[in-house]
């Protein structure tokens, strides 16, 4: 595989705000045509390593590359082929859908402008609310608008921070299927949530936390490579199981999912030798395959407790 | 400028457009101040003040002194309540402000009229607001070529001399500068210019930046340049919709004369606009926030309208203040207005008052730029 078929390919970059490292050594790399998840708390710099991506900031240390361009010297022809969606809606309140874009189109100079606006507007079906002002959409359109703006000059990388957040189930349905047909026509897209089922959807993942890259690869890759363990319980008094639980050694995460609990630790022989301890024949215990977010809460903890 | 790109620019200028469009507010305030400062300094600060305390010293009482008397009274502008017997008593009276002139009617003034060597009567004038004496002195000038033809018949005749057979010498107190009453009108273009012009586009990048459409801006291929002169022009009409209200104002409600050219005085306009935008764009890369932008707006224009000639004469400034005064556009916007409207200056006079104007737009265009941030860093 050549350079070249990475849309994004950097390594060890680094930026500090003041003295306080906000992206530490990530090294990230992105095939063409892929859908990349990025996930991690707040605050775990996921926003500031985008914006160094698509030439807002300048990474401290580390190099690479953005659609082949360096994203330290190239960062005007970057941006001429990204599409950016902020985490915040940063369109113009004050101008209606079709200005926004129209304003967005004349500054890319698309060759053929009102084609490239009606289009943008029909594939979103945005037609019917040309005229409304920004300012008075709902989340769900709001999100819609700035999908259509940044994709308006066909760009070949998108990089969307947190797009649904705060938008309805079937919205965000509707927005991940037209993600996936945008990867399919070959468009790559690094995206970032706080969703499981959207992480689920990414053809890969990366995990940030506190600056640092804690894992990387298809979701069954990062499941694998966190080594957890996750038992399933069902029965009756599972609130007073649940107690007993938490805080023996071994045991890291203990989560009421309805009417199971599900109990997790990254040490398979020290749990079981714990559930040894407690275990009832009035409750069930099956051990199944960890799920995405116990493994994203084990991987933070485990940070948590080298970084801070 | 490297990669410059029209339709950037014009895509940025259009945009300005529709937002201010939409933003009545904003748009009102900017036809409001110039109509609520010509109210404030053209109509609530009387411009054509009358009944102004005199104080007579006559040495000649005479018929031709006595006519003189009665010609200044019936002008309307010189009541003459006072009288003084010494000329430190009639110092004594400008200087307390218990009267505005003081009319010095000298002893041999009949025999020196007859004799037709056109005496000089001196006027003393308590010059400090020119607004209150400029009308009384220009009545004076208006009433001393005719106020004795009734007395100088027959023989007397030839004494109607073209030039008038009384001197007047006019000697104003306390401000060097003798400034007429148009000094007002004229002088509010600068300072309405100044205040809506640098507050409009110190709010500018500001408000991107909080909003958060700043980011976004960055993220395109739109350059610093390009952004700033694309927030510029728009107001550059706003501007001149302003400069043709004062304009308009200053001609019907004030009776300012217009001597010189309008179409250079509308050239010049667009420099000192420019020059103002300029100031306002580069107070809003500086500024964290709307409020302090205001504030910063706030600053530059006090000093622009008590230190540029508006508020007090230029001259009598002292040296530091005449130095500041110098550096900001609306001293030598003053100057040019004035020029030009009442003196009927053309391009040759004004052009040393243009230069300032266009090294200072050069300046702040430059910092503007340059502090202009094209990354978030
Ligand atoms: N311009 C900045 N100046 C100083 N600190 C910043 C700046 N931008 C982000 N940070 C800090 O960097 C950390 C990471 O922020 P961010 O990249 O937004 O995280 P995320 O997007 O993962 O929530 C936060 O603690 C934030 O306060
Ligand atoms: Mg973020």
């Amino acid at each position: 595989m050549t350079a070249t078929d990475y849309a994004i390919d950097v390594a060890g970059v680094t930026k500090k705000f003041g003295d306080k490292t906000v992206v530490n050594a990530v090294s990230l790399q992105v095939r063409r045509g892929e859908i990349y998840g990025f996930l991690g708390p707040n605050g775990s710099g996921k926003t500031t390593f985008i914006r160094m991506l698509c030439g807002l900031l300048t990474p401290d240390v580390g190099t690479g590359t953005c659609l082949g361009f360096d994203v330290r010297t190239r960062q005007r022809d970057i941006k001429r082929h990204v599409g950016y969606m902020t985490q915040r809606f940063s369109y113009y309140e004050d101008l209606s859908i079709r200005e926004n874009l129209d304003f967005i189109a004349r500054l890319y100079d698309l060759p053929d402008r009102r084609a490239a606006v009606d289009h943008s507007l029909e594939r979103l079906g945005l037609v019917n609310r040309s005229r409304q002002l920004a300012g008075q959409l709902s989340g769900g359109w709001k999100q819609r608008l700035a999908l259509a703006a940044c994709l308006i000059h066909s760009p070949q990388l998108l990089l969307l921070d947190e797009p649904t957040a705060g938008v309805d189930p079937k919205a965000r349905r509707e927005f991940w299927d037209e993600i996936h047909q945008l990867a399919a026509d070959g468009l790559t897209v690094l995206i970032t949530t706080h969703y499981m089922d959207e992480a689920e959807r990414c053809h890969r993942l990366a995990y940030l936390a506190y600056g640092q890259l804690l894992a990387r690869g298809t979701v069954a890759e990062v499941v694998a490579t966190a080594k957890l363990t996750t038992w399933i319980v069902t029965g009756p008094g599972l609130p007073p199981l649940a107690a007993a639980l938490r805080g023996r050694d071994g045991v890291e995460q203990v989560v009421a999912f309805g009417n199971t609990l599900h109990v997790s630790g990254r040490d398979a022989a020290k749990l079981e030798s714990v559930i040894a301890d407690v275990r009832a024949p009035t409750h069930e215990w099956t051990c199944v395959r960890s799920g995405l977010e116990d493994v994203f809460i084990s991987l933070m903890d485990g940070a948590e407790d080298n970084f801070s | 400028m490297n990669g410059f790109a029209f339709h950037r620019l014009w895509a940025v200028v259009l945009k300005e457009f529709i937002q201010m469009r939409r933003d009545r507010a904003t748009f009102g305030m900017m036809i409001g101040i110039p109509l609520l400062q010509l109210t404030l300094f053209g109509f609530a600060i009387n411009s054509d003040p009358k009944h102004l305390s005199t104080a007579i010293r006559a040495a000649d009482q005479g018929p031709f002194a006595r006519t003189l008397v009665a010609a200044m009274r019936s002008s309307g502008y010189f009541n003459l309540d006072h009288e003084a017997t010494t000329e430190a008593e009639a110092d004594r009276l400008l200087r307390l402000g218990e009267v505005q002139f003081v009319i010095n009617i000298p002893e041999d003034f009949s025999r020196r009229l007859l004799r037709g060597e056109r005496p000089t009567v001196l006027l003393e004038a308590d010059a400090t607001d020119p607004a209150a004496t400029g009308p009384a002195l220009s009545a004076l000038r208006a009433l001393s070529d005719r106020v004795l033809d009734r007395d100088l018949t027959g023989p007397l005749a030839p004494l109607r001399a073209k030039a008038g057979p009384v001197d007047f010498a006019i000697h104003a107190h306390y401000n060097p500068e003798n400034i007429t009453q148009y000094n007002v009108v004229p002088g509010l273009m600068g300072v309405v210019l100044t205040m809506t012009m640098v507050v409009i586009t110190a709010l500018a990048i500001t408000r991107e930046r909080e909003r958060g459409t700043m980011e976004n801006l960055l993220a395109t291929p739109v350059r610093p340049f390009e952004v700033m002169v694309g927030k510029i022009l728009p107001y550059i009409i706003v501007g001149y919709v302003q400069v043709t209200l004062i304009l308009l104002a200053a001609h019907y409600f004030f009776n300012v004369p217009m001597l010189g050219s309008l179409p250079l005085l509308y050239a010049v306009a667009l420099l000192f606009i420019a020059a103002n935008l300029a100031m306002g764009i580069t107070f809003s890369t500086l500024a964290k926030n709307q409020l302090q932008a205001t504030q910063m707006a706030t600053f530059f224009f006090l000093p622009s309208i008590l230190l540029s000639g508006f508020m007090f004469p230029f001259r009598g400034m002292p040296a530091w203040a005449q130095w500041l005064g110098s550096c900001l556009p609306n001293t030598h916007f003053l100057r040019i207005v004035r020029g030009i409207l009442l003196k009927g200056n053309g391009l040759a006079e004004i052009a040393p008052e243009i230069w300032p104007i266009l090294l200072f737009l050069a300046i702040v265009m430059t910092v503007a730029v340059k502090r202009y941030r094209q990354t978030l860093d």
